[in-house]
């Protein structure tokens, strides 16, 4: 074989690498936002007595569910704008596409964590006097939001990596930058082993965060 | 979709294996393991997909796209399994392999009869899940050339110029194969569920 | 071996058995014999080491000092100095030649009543499916729950699963029955039924070595009662003589405690 590991061309890209891992995190941060606000309204209509806004929100969820992001991706990039005769940016159909992803799988986290409330929760709320909404915003959510707050947290991890789907439209992400520099240097296992393991280990942190902030934001119990 | 067939079947003979050692194997065995799964879950599919296509033909085994595609999908499938099965097995109460050891049964005895039928209704529904990502995940393999739906579907359009409807069949095609799948993993968890 | 021999042979030999978990001794040193036939009941505070030693005979628990017979057969390690385990299948057998029967019930809850009790006989045993059956449907009969042999544990209450806990134990023709404090993860109006299945194996001349809670049943159904405290066999007799004329002092503050 006579490989010769030589890790020096890829660390000369490394500011590029890590641009990309920026990009990456942005773009999951931002779909994450966008996605929890889609799911939160979603997850409310689901549960909802109006059984239109019930179907509307779980046709979008089973259809959205069962497709593949790069399809969707695809579809937003390439599709869309054809048809419909207008220019959208690689980043930003990327990450409106990745909001609708993430908001479909939040719908799920939210509805299952909405459905395990205790009854009574509610109840008390309209008891001392509170509005159907106000209940919803003061009492409801804030407990509601910690106990999906694992979930959420596992949905976050899953986006920030299927952000590396956007280096297939070229959006100038860590796996983009990871694949320039592999047909340039032709350093293969060194772009690939630093490429992985910079997600890997930003996961590993982005988990240990969030645990963190999980235990502050406890119920005490 | 014959990708996605091959890498669950051999991603699931894997990840059975992978799970018996991250349960049951020796200890320099199950961290070796461990820390390779920890390795394949941190990594993004598509790295993954393009890792495996451009480093095994650098090392000199040349595989087709096909092949390095299924070889890839079949490792991210078998961090998936082992790690279900893992939960499964660990999630069992400690006094069924006690009960089972006392009538006299051995270990592998007890792991055929009493732990693994238990152990898979309960990994059932995440495994059903981890086939419908597997499928999802094939579209992937369109970037690396392999052939598969999503490709073929980019092919047709190049030559046609009659995008929208050959995406929408494409995307129908997909949301059916995964809705069934879904049905069919509750439809089987409901048949191997026990009465209560 | 002649009739005398076999007659001398105890069914159960337990000789200065120690145990070590880690660093605390739960097992100091106990000693109990049982000839066929015997009922011995162990009393004794959570943490004295009644359930470890019931353990230890089944081998779910492994011991560093002293010795364990069934029948005369050496129990889980092989003679000599070097103590070593032995083989899994040696070990398989020898527990089946004892029956347990756990606190926890632990039935196989994706098998039925029937399968629960089949298992042991077609796999351990190596019986034809349909002599296992016969054997099985025997003793659910026995403990009452032939007209349930087709429910899963699921379906049945906490007393009827131990019911067939029992049935799956005393199937295989065990030397000796275990009963790890078998009614206390029962409802109190439940643990009657078990009791009473209990009290029936007795009566057909079962060696039973029970951990119970349940003074008046020990009282009820013993030929001896044996008090452990803090790893030791603190006093054992009879049960009029122990319940009624306790010799040690903690013996005698335990029944005081257990109130009955």
């Amino acid at each position: 074989m006579g490989y010769q590991l030589n890790f020096a061309p890829v660390w000369r890209d490394f500011d590029l690498l890590l641009s990309g891992l920026g990009l990456g995190l942005a773009m999951a941060v931002f779909a994450i936002l966008v996605g929890c606000l889609i799911g939160l309204a979603a997850a409310f209509a689901m549960v909802s007595k109006n059984a239109v806004l019930r179907r509307v929100a779980s046709t979008y969820v089973t259809i959205i569910r069962n497709m593949p992001l790069f399809f969707l991706i695809i579809f937003t990039y390439f599709v869309v704008p054809e048809q419909l005769g207008v220019r959208i940016g690689k980043v930003e159909a990327f990450v409106a596409t990745l909001a609708i992803y993430a908001g479909a799988y939040l719908t799920e986290v939210f509805r299952g964590a909405l459905l395990a409330l205790p009854r009574g929760l509610r109840e008390a709320g309209l008891s001392i006097g509170l509005t159907e909404w106000q209940t919803r915003l003061w009492v409801i959510l804030p407990v509601m939001l910690r106990n999906a707050l694992p979930a959420l947290a596992n949905n976050f991890i899953s986006l920030f990596k299927d952000t590396s789907l956007a280096a297939a439209i070229a959006v100038p992400d860590l796996t983009f930058y990871a694949r320039q520099i592999n047909v340039n240097t032709f350093r293969v296992i060194e772009t690939w082993s630093v490429c992985s393991l910079m997600y890997v280990t930003t996961c590993y942190l982005i988990a240990a965060g969030l645990r963190v902030a999980e235990r502050r934001l406890a119920i005490p119990r | 979709m014959l990708i996605s067939v091959l890498a669950i079947s051999l991603g699931t003979l894997l990840g059975v294996g992978v799970g018996l050692v991250l349960v049951y194997g020796r200890l320099v065995p199950r961290i070796a393991v461990r820390a390779i799964l920890e390795y394949v879950r941190g990594t993004p599919v598509f790295v993954l997909i393009l890792a495996c296509y451009y480093l095994l033909s650098k090392i000199g085994i040349q595989l087709t796209a096909f092949q390095a595609g299924v070889f890839a999908l079949t490792v991210f499938c078998s961090s998936h399994v082992g790690e279900t099965l893992r939960g499964a097995l660990l999630a069992l109460p400690k006094g069924q392999m006690e009960a089972a050891k006392a009538i006299g049964l051995t270990f592998r005895q007890a792991f055929i009869y009493i732990l693994a039928p238990q152990a898979m209704r309960q990994a059932l529904p995440s495994w059903v899940n981890t086939a419908a990502e597997m499928v999802k995940a094939s579209t992937l393999l369109s970037v690396i050339g392999a052939v598969e739906l999503m490709l073929v579907t980019r092919q047709i359009i190049a030559r046609n110029f009659m995008s929208l409807e050959f995406y929408l069949i494409a995307g129908i095609i997909y949301f059916l194969i995964n809705f069934s799948i879904e049905r069919f993993g509750r439809y089987l968890e409901r048949r191997v569920a026990l009465p209560s | 071996m002649s009739e005398e021999a076999s007659l001398e042979t105890p069914v159960l030999q337990i000789e200065n058995l120690h145990k070590k978990f880690t660093h605390v001794e739960v097992l100091k040193g106990v000693d109990l014999a049982m000839k066929s036939g015997d009922v011995v009941s162990v009393i004794g505070s959570s943490g004295s080491g009644k359930t470890t030693m019931l353990r230890c005979v089944n081998m779910l628990e492994d011991f560093q000092e002293g010795h364990i017979r069934i029948d005369g057969e050496e129990i889980g390690y092989l003679p000599g100095p070097d103590r070593k385990p032995k083989k899994e299948v040696e070990v398989a057998r020898q527990r089946a030649m004892t029956g347990m029967v756990f606190q926890q019930f632990n039935l196989f809850p994706h098998m039925t009543a029937l399968g629960n009790v089949t298992l042991g006989l077609t796999k351990v045993k190596k019986l034809p499916q349909d002599e296992a059956v016969a054997i099985a449907e025997k003793w659910l009969a026995r403990v009452g729950m032939l007209d349930r042999r087709g429910h899963y544990p699921g379906q049945l209450s906490g007393g009827q699963q131990q019911r067939v806990a029992i049935a799956r134990a005393v199937a295989m023709s065990p030397k000796v029955m275990l009963f790890d404090e078998v009614t206390s993860a029962l409802d109190p109006e439940l643990v009657n039924e078990v009791l009473n299945v209990i009290k029936a194996l007795a009566g057909d001349g079962m060696t039973m070595l029970l951990v119970t809670h349940e003074m008046k049943f020990a009282f009820e159904v013993s030929d001896r009662v044996v008090f452990m405290n803090q790893g030791r066999i603190e006093e054992q007799g009879k049960p009029e003589e122990l319940f009624r004329n306790p010799q040690s002092k903690r013996l005698a503050e335990f029944l005081k405690s257990a109130q009955f």
